[in-house]
């Protein structure tokens, strides 16, 4: 590394000007020395000889003169076993190392390894001398939780290696050499178990991509069968504050179907990630039968952490779930919220004096987020094995309008959209995903005509229900009412989920076949009801069974005798099945 | 340390601009004008060009003019002398007492790592039914009240700080009227808090760039006491003033504002103050509640906008009651299942109640006739109104819950409720 150092001539809020002889890179990272601390920083501009560099830290203190060095690197993350179970903030330092350092507060200028280097991992050969590798293949394996964890060939080297040498199985730390490789001129290339990779850039191992064809189960009904997500693509969630996206996230990232979840907490609030922190180890995970934490990270990089490492928070958390995709893992990135690093670029943008866009965003913000996202895929690796990582992104667009620019430009690429709605959520109608503004391009576990019919009934509920707002119940007809108390009880006991109860969180995708089966079979049929009362009646017992009926544990004894029960009620109201739907659910048993 | 500028270039609005050699950024100087002597602090370097906002405002400022560099930042002192005083936002003596001097601690220091704080799970008593019964405010929650001019926020404030249990209270006024200052006052030493109280108090004729220092003194206070085992209630008002005091500020130095005139940071700056809420794991707390006044009580406006996402819920202040619905304590869950065993079922029904009360109203202000059912909704809301909701109701919580009791009894049949019959059995008022 040379030495390359330039001189600070401007300061303004986390934005520095340096002045510099040497030869300085777009995005590198560079240290500014205080009085009290050296301060890590990124170029983000270059004219002449002047660099623009935002400061990961704040800035107080700095004064004009004072010395910047550049390191030649961009903002790397360092790759290797014990990523799992950490918690990292937006610069991958480990916040609990931290804590141990600098005590109650997050001192400037105090930095940590982003992977214990003494740790020793059990390291397995899986090539020989002779051997010829590339980039994105591996040299061996170690045991990290309940997963084979791939050392690999680092994914820069570009071209064919030949392995000289593999160290035997035993015990290393990630800083001692396990492998030594040549290039085609020669040259030798000792490789350890870890790794540095820059955040900003994808990673492109892997042999193709594949289309994301494979549903990744949330266990949340309303997403699975009506907006669903498949493993590999990209969904965002929307809302105003206070309906419930974090809740929304949090149940995910416990029950959903993958291997890895990362949790990039970008700009929100701490006490949201002390919850996590204090709930995870404590969990359970059905599938590896240990604790939810070991397949969990958090980047954690609050809202009164600087704003500078809140942008670089998000692209640390995608390199490490793409790292962790490599191994034929299925990743789930989850970034709440994706509106706090759109403003940590706005307020970049704001100190370099870019000609605004939109309510001042940056006009680049589509082209960044759009990256964001296509940094998700499902692909093909290089063994033959696939992965994928899912990025899943809350949006808080300011006043809980969707017309603003970063809830638009999200929309625009991801797969499936989830909006939040303030009047279901006041009425506490939970999760208060919108079914009538809600979509999604993903296939669905259920089948599709089924669906359509439930949103129809949705629909038609929703039309009547504003209608009788204007001419009340007393002008409405009985049929319409039916339609009205139909669209209700679907809502009622299949849109609207406990996230708080066990069994009713965890609704997996053969109970949801189960009972949308049942459930369109009672909403495609007609009733021998007299009046409103009646019906009402009737449709209010019916959904106190169908609720008790969640609550049951699938296909025990409770869950069958409810099941008779709701059976029994729709026989006593002489239930007749319309044609419609008997040739929907007669298509589908063939 | 201590240059001394004379020559002042530029004077633009609270910001002026002098030429100077090896300033720190966010350094404090001094600035002697015709009208006595002020704080400056440096808020951009442009080479040798400093620019500084001057806390007494650039009224009078003379291009000759005397700048003096501090060589250090904004900072407060900090030990128990402060209880019972009040400053001004340069931490100047506000009453009659001594300036102090001692122990200074920087403002706006950096913020807690989240590894070293713990989840929030003690219960903040204020003795008022609508908050600690249905949205019970817990120790290290950062809560703000939404409000419109003309309620009575400062009073609500001014009673939660005699009531809640807490160890020291730190009072941040922010664009006051001269008369609420004076009401805090005189409430507290009636009350006889002043004595655990520290007040930084910026009026609505000071100069705004005091108004921007509020927050940060009295939460860099509040931290140091936290630090030493206390649990702090910080009570700041009113936030909108300090958002449209940086909208000033930002505006003067041709920042590009980005959500009507408000600079593009107003979240992180507003999440920064309200982030120092915290429960440190074996030692205090701090527990933020803040007055956000709603411009046309409309939410969507940047400022209670921001806050919303930042805070653990709100209140909302309306007709001079804490409104049941659209108020919410994120944090209620982690300790209202710990107080007593009927809180949460009584909760969740009287609040359903009440709603099915208001669409009852609503019917009837239609006209439509009036049901049995309707007619004891009808008596169920207005005694919910009077008993419960208004804030002049001083009750424990114990107390609040009986009542809760005794008016659903006065009202309604037990299968009625809603409630589990198990407790309705335990809890139902015996005549």
């Amino acid at each position: 590394m040379t030495e390359n150092t330039g001189k600070v001539i401007s300061v303004n809020g986390n934005l520095i000007s340096v002045e510099f002889n040497g030869i300085v890179s777009m995005n590198e990272i560079c240290y500014i020395k205080v009085d009290d601390a050296i301060l890590k920083s990124e170029v983000i501009r270059i004219r002449g000889n002047v660099a623009q560099i935002q400061v990961y830290e704040m800035t107080n203190g700095i004064k004009c003169g004072d010395l910047v060095e550049f390191t030649g690197e961009m903002l790397s993350a360092e790759l290797g076993p014990g990523l799992l179970g950490q918690i990292y903030d937006g610069l991958q330092n480990p916040l609990p190392v931290l804590a141990k350092q600098a005590g109650w507060f997050l001192e400037r200028g105090i930095y940590a390894n982003g992977l214990n280097t003494e740790k020793k991992w059990e390291f397995t050969p899986t090539v020989e001398a002779g051997n010829v590798v590339r980039a994105g293949e591996y040299v061996g394996t170690v045991p990290e939780g309940s997963f084979l964890h791939k050392i690999f060939v680092p994914f820069y080297l570009l071209g064919n290696y030949t392995v000289k040498s593999v160290a035997p199985k035993g015990e290393y730390t990630v800083k001692e050499t396990v492998a030594v490789l040549i290039n085609e001129r020669g040259r030798e290339i000792p490789l350890t178990m870890s790794f540095k990779w820059p955040v900003k850039r994808a990673v492109k191992c892997y042999s193709e991509r594949l289309a994301p064809t494979e549903m990744m189960e949330t266990k949340v009904r309303l997403v699975d069968s009506f907006f669903p997500v498949a493993k590999g693509g990209t969904y965002c969630t929307p809302g105003p504050f206070g309906a419930g996206k974090t809740v929304l996230q949090h149940t995910t990232s416990k029950y959903a179907d993958v291997d890895i979840v990362i949790i990039a907490a970008c700009g929100e609030r701490a006490g949201e990630v002390v919850e996590t922190l204090t709930e995870f180890p404590e969990l359970i995970d059905p599938k590896t039968n240990r604790s939810l934490m070991e397949r969990t990270i958090i980047i954690c990089n609050t809202s009164s952490m600087p704003v500078a490492s809140r942008e670089a928070s998000v692209y640390t958390s995608v390199t490490l779930a793409e790292y962790y995709r490599q191994m034929g893992l299925h990743v789930l990135l989850l970034a709440d919220s994706t509106s706090r690093w759109a403003q940590a670029l706005r307020e970049m943008s704001g100190r370099l004096e870019e000609i605004p866009g939109e309510e001042a965003f940056p006009a680049y913000l589509e082209s960044y987020i759009a990256a964001f996202y296509e940094r998700a895929g499902y692909v093909r690796l290089p063994d033959g094995s696939t992965g994928s990582v899912t990025i899943g992104g809350t949006v808080s667009p300011a006043g809980g309008n969707f017309e603003e620019p970063v809830t638009q430009a999200t929309l625009k690429v991801v797969g499936a959209f989830h909006g939040l709605s303030r009047e279901r959520s006041d009425a506490r109608k939970y999760p208060a995903i919108d079914p009538l503004i809600s979509w999604s391009k993903y296939k669905s576990v259920i089948d599709r005509e089924k669906i359509e019919f439930c949103k129809n009934v949705l629909h038609h509920g929703f039309e009547i229900s504003s209608m009788m707002k204007v001419v009340g119940e007393e002008g409405t007809t009985l049929t319409d009412y039916v339609t009205y108390l139909k669209s209700e009880m679907l809502d009622a006991v299949y849109l609207q989920q406990n996230s708080f109860d066990l069994v009713d969180a965890n609704c997996g995708k053969e109970r949801q076949r189960y009972v949308v089966d049942k459930l369109v079979r009672i909403l495609g049929s007609s009733y021998s009801v007299e009046n409103k009362d009646e019906a009402r009646s009737f449709f209010n017992n019916l959904r106190q069974k169908f609720i008790d009926w969640n609550y049951a544990e699938f296909k025990n004894e409770e869950f069958s005798k409810l099941e008779a029960e709701i059976d029994k009620l729709y026989c006593k109201a002489s239930g007749k099945l319309s044609k419609l739907v008997q040739k929907i659910l007669e298509d589908d048993a063939q | 340390m201590g240059k001394v500028y004379n020559r002042i270039e530029s004077i633009v609005g609270n910001v002026i601009t002098v030429k100077a050699d090896g300033v720190q950024y966010k350094e404090l100087a001094q600035i002697n004008t015709r009208f006595g002597k002020s704080l400056a602090q440096v808020n951009k370097i442009e080479g040798d060009i400093v620019s500084l906002q001057i806390f007494a405002g650039g009224q009078g400022v003379s291009t000759g003019d005397e700048v003096r560099f501090l060589g250090h930042e904004m900072r407060v002192s900090f030990s128990e002398d402060l209880l019972g005083r009040i400053f001004n936002g340069s931490g100047e003596p506000r009453d009659k007492g001594p300036a102090l001097t001692e122990n200074m601690k920087a403002i706006g220091g950096p913020s807690v790592n989240p590894t070293k704080r713990i989840l929030a799970n003690r219960m903040l008593r204020t003795n008022i039914p609508m908050i600690d019964m249905f949205n019970t405010l817990v120790v290290s929650q950062k809560l703000p009240i939404f409000s419109i001019s003309g309620e009575p926020y400062n009073q609500l404030l001014a009673r939660i700080a005699m009531q809640a249990e807490a160890d020291v209270i730190v009072l941040g006024g922010m664009g006051l009227k001269y008369d609420d200052f004076l009401y805090f006052k005189e409430e507290f030493s009636k009350g006889g808090a002043l004595s655990k109280t520290v007040m930084f108090i910026h009026t609505a004729s000071d100069p705004t760039v005091e108004c921007m220092m509020i927050p940060d003194m009295a939460l860099a206070v509040a931290e140091q006491f936290a630090l030493q085992d206390k649990d702090v209630l910080v009570l700041l008002t009113d936030m909108t003033n300090f958002a449209d005091a940086m909208k000033e500020i930002a505006i003067t130095q041709e920042q590009v504002p980005s959500n009507r005139g408000y600079p593009g940071d107003l979240y992180s700056q507003l999440a920064s103050r309200y982030e120092k809420a915290v429960d440190f794991a074996d030692s205090g707390s701090i527990t933020v509640l803040a007055v956000t006044t709603m411009p046309g009580d409309d939410v969507t406006h940047p400022v209670p906008d921001n806050t919303g996402y930042i805070t653990e819920g709100q209140y909302y202040l309306k007709g001079g009651r804490i409104e049941p619905f659209g108020s919410l304590s994120r944090l209620k869950q982690n300790v209202n299942g710990k107080t007593r065993k009927d809180h949460r079922a009584l909760m969740d029904s009287m609040i359903r109640m009440y709603s099915s009360y208001k669409e009852t109203l609503e019917k009837k202000n239609m006209g439509f006739s009036m049901s049995k059912w309707d007619e004891k909704l009808l008596k169920y809301g207005e005694l919910f109104e009077n008993k419960l909701m208004s804030l002049s109701i001083n009750l424990t919580l114990e107390q609040a819950l009986d009542l809760g009791w005794e008016i659903l009894a006065e009202c309604f049949q037990k299968e009625e409720t809603g409630i589990k019959s198990d407790l309705v059995e335990e809890f139902w008022p015996k005549k």
